[in-house]
């Protein structure tokens, strides 16, 4: 062919076709394989039996009963944890009254900051024993918990330390006072970071604490009861017990606590708003979610799939925000799936505690249960799946990172929140359809925008009814950004200046 | 090959695919997160060596000079059985024939920059005879840069032509195409010229001369070879990458080979399909290749510097 004649012609970049084009897909898993590099459990001290932590000191359960907590990526037992009951929370409660009117809430906020900065220096000197205990309890990669969990929890108290001495300057002329005491219970899916979440905002603005952890995960959380104890911090601050979701409801129904802020699931979170209906306990809700990603024809379409990866399968696709509608724009669709499924190609399934691993290990079986149900839902309902090729290991609790093809609104692995590392996909034509097609859902907690053009984004983050919008990124994450939800995706925010509002009386 | 040319569509390359900076820089931090030691280092290692292109690219270059370069690529750390030898060595068009004699039947390719490298501030007329010179005294593959003028001019088909009319003047030697990306600056347009040059014959794409600060970084590289992905997926055409310029460490080189092996996968991970340009990096390999056998760090110096 003479060269002269090779012009460029002005055609657009052909769109790839549907089944492809008999071109063989590139091959990953094959060759050149990194080496096992496990993360040293070994500096890890855990106790045989931990106690609940009231006023200041670690005490024994009065109904005497305690219950394991596994590694769900062996499922070995790493240790027991007290079994809260009625008694029990009453004295934590009570302990909780007794240290905000002795000497919490007359506390000057200088002083109040000094403890939970204190508290934020300590996480970090411990970083790694922090980063290893969460991986083994919650089966989270170590390299999401050496890189996000940890440092993002010392970052929260670090934020929320330099609030407690300017709460008038947060909320000027308004004479911001502590609510009391709040009871606080949290989800397993991050477990010392929505610690955090809760206990920084509360005592920077002068509210004592009872704090539950899940039931899978309440190693961490007691760790830093640990923490807390050294630290001098008054006793009966904050007081952390473990306990089930019955333990969970003590604490709601408790007639000693002045406010409810909860994180997890939605038909939880319905039923604590029975609960406190009627009584004068102020009450945030963060629950689930079913967020969509919209991917727009003009987007850098590489970073977009990596952003849609980190998130749906960031922590294991345990994440409220997570990103598990994934909406794209038809002119795309069969370049953006390529490119999904090599990337999905790529992720490295297995021990959490290896510093290769992308995906760890689900939480529990009982959640593995679900997802797998959802699995077999999806099939049912005639999706198409698409699984890695990886082997997951024989033990523990593992699912391969899954996306769902020829989904519709209609489908319930669209619909319904999965909590796991499965994705649906569905396409669209225009801005108008997936702005409608994003807010049809119950959900509406956060949302991803990925478009090289500015003014597309601003259209959509104002249209689009949820908490948090991401554009061209998703997941993430700062202390001095509000995060909440819209609809069933509760109310009330948390972080920023907003967090400290649901802490205060004005 | 001419019927695969025939079924290749050449777009418009104002549409080439958008790349945005932070998704790239994030992207590629994830990259040297993965841990490589023991086996795969070794592996990774050797492997580096073998991928090196042995550069001597300086205005005082001479005979004696060159030939103690290809020794040296012949014979990379003789005390150490089994090494691979260098890809290839890369010289001006006047070395070529002395480095052709120099490395002889040990499969080293030569390899030599032409087109008025390395500015390419010169008529395409005379970057062709640059071209038909290094050729005709033997060069395997030739390095050739684009006008990075005409291009940041919007000038598309103008470079466009002038990647296809070198292509041509290379007969069967293999083209690498130098994009400069230190002087295109942005992302968006490091993926442009990559899609240019490889519409227009490269068998090769290349980020830098070595010339230019800053050259090869990871997330240049990146678009790079996603660039090379999607050509694959829509011609079934392979195209080589070739990092060159600022890689002088092992660990480094690592980096970029997960980089190539989780975005191209293993069937680029062969010298035919990827290089290092890079004149210091062997010997960093080599020091690491000793301590990994003997578990000491041994003095530069013990390591021959030609």
């Amino acid at each position: 062919m003479p060269v002269k004649t090779k012009k460029a012609q002005l055609k657009e970049i052909p769109e790839e076709k549907a089944k492809g084009n008999g071109i063989p897909k590139l091959k990953f898993n094959s060759g050149w394989q990194y080496a096992p590099a496990p993360e040293s459990a070994s500096h890890v001290k855990l106790k045989d039996r931990y106690d609940l932590f009231i006023n200041g000191k670690f005490v024994k359960p009065s109904s005497g009963k305690y219950f394991e907590t596994i590694n769900p990526a062996t499922e070995a037992k790493l240790s027991e944890v007290a079994e809260a009951n009625a008694a029990d929370v009453d004295k934590a409660v009570k302990a909780a009254r007794n240290a905000s009117d002795k000497y919490w809430k007359k506390m000057p906020g200088r002083e109040r900051a000094k403890y939970i900065y204190r508290i934020s220096r300590m996480i970090q000197e411990r970083a790694r024993e922090f980063a290893v205990i969460e991986t083994l309890d919650g089966g989270k990669t170590i390299r999401e918990s050496r890189d996000i969990d940890v440092p993002l929890a010392a970052n929260h108290f670090f934020y929320y330390a330099g609030w407690a001495d300017k709460l008038e300057y947060a909320f000027p002329n308004r004479n911001p006072q502590p609510l009391g005491v709040a009871g606080q219970i949290i989800p397993w899916n991050f477990p010392l970071l929505m610690a955090a979440w809760k206990i920084a905002p509360a005592l920077a603005t002068g509210n004592t604490i009872v704090l539950k952890p899940a039931e899978t995960t309440p190693l961490t959380a007691l760790k830093l009861a640990e923490i807390i104890q050294e630290s001098g911090l008054p006793e009966g601050v904050v007081n952390i017990i473990t306990g089930f979701g019955e333990t969970g409801a003590m604490i709601v129904n408790h007639p000693g606590i002045d406010k409810i802020a909860f994180t997890g699931s939605t038909e939880v979170g319905k039923t604590i708003q029975r609960a406190v209906a009627g009584t004068d306990k102020k009450v945030t809700l963060e629950l689930g979610g079913k967020a969509a990603n919209i991917i727009f024809e003009d987007a850098p379409l590489d970073q977009a799939v990596e952003g849609i990866i980190n998130g749906i399968y960031f922590n294991q696709g345990h994440v409220c925000c997570a990103g598990s509608r994934l909406f794209v724009q038809e002119s795309v669709y069969n370049t953006v799936l390529r490119k999904l499924k090599d990337r999905i190609e790529t992720l490295i399934v297995g021990d959490p505690l290896d510093k290769n691993t992308d995906i760890g290990a689900i939480n529990s079986r009982s959640q593995l249960n679900i997802i797998n149900k959802y699995i077999e839902l999806g099939k049912n309902e005639g999706a198409e799946i698409f699984q890695s090729s990886c082997n997951l290991p024989s033990k523990g609790f593992f699912c391969k990172p899954t996306l769902f093809t020829n989904v519709a609104q209609s489908n319930r692995i669209a619909q319904e929140e999965i909590f796991g590392p499965v994705l649906a996909i569905q396409t669209f034509r225009t801005d108008e359809e997936v702005i409608e097609k994003a807010n049809n859902t119950p959900y509406g907690l956060s949302a991803g925008v990925w478009t090289d053009k500015g003014s597309k984004i601003f259209n959509l983050t104002t249209k689009m009814r949820a908490g948090v919008v991401w554009a061209n990124t998703y997941n993430k994450f700062d202390p001095t950004s509000p995060f909440g939800g819209y609809k069933e995706s509760g109310y009330g925010r948390e972080g920023g200046l907003h967090g400290l509002a649901a802490y205060t009386k004005l | 090959m001419s019927a695969l040319k025939e079924r290749i569509v050449i777009p418009d390359f104002r549409l080439s695919p958008r790349v945005d900076q932070v998704g790239q820089e994030e992207k590629t931090s994830r990259f040297t997160k993965r841990s490589i030691k023991k086996e795969t280092k070794v592996e990774g290692l050797k492997l580096t060596l073998s991928m090196i292109d042995l550069t001597t690219l300086e205005g005082k270059d001479t005979e004696g000079k060159v030939r103690q370069m290809c020794y040296k690529a012949r014979h990379l750390h003789d005390a150490y059985e089994g090494l691979p030898t260098v890809a290839a060595v890369c010289v001006y068009p006047s070395m070529v024939r002395i480095a052709k004699e120099a490395v002889g039947d040990s499969g080293i390719k030569v390899a030599s920059v032409a087109t008025a490298f390395p500015s390419g501030q010169a008529p395409t007329e005379v970057k062709i005879e640059d071209t038909k010179f290094a050729v005709d005294k033997g060069a395997d593959e030739v390095d050739m840069v684009i006008s990075r003028g005409k291009f940041l001019e919007g000038e598309y088909n103008f470079v466009f032509d002038e990647i296809a009319a070198i292509k041509e003047a290379c007969g069967e030697a293999r083209l690498k195409v130098i994009l400069e990306t230190g002087e295109l600056v942005t992302l968006d347009k490091v993926r442009r010229a990559s899609d240019i040059a490889m519409y227009a014959g490269a068998d090769f794409i290349k980020t830098s001369t070595g010339k230019i600060q800053p050259a090869a970084t990871m997330p240049v590289t990146l678009t790079m070879l996603e660039a090379i992905r999607d050509f694959y997926y829509n011609t079934g055409k392979m195209i080589g990458m070739k990092p060159a310029g600022g890689i002088s460490k092992s660990k480094l080189a690592l980096h970029y080979l997960v980089m190539l092996h989780e975005t191209l996968g293993q069937a680029w991970m062969t010298n035919q399909w990827f290089r290092f340009g890079a004149s210091s990096l062997a010997n960093d390999v080599l020091m690491q290749l000793v301590k990994e056998k003997t578990g000491l760090y041994q003095s530069a110096d013990y390591f021959a510097i030609d």
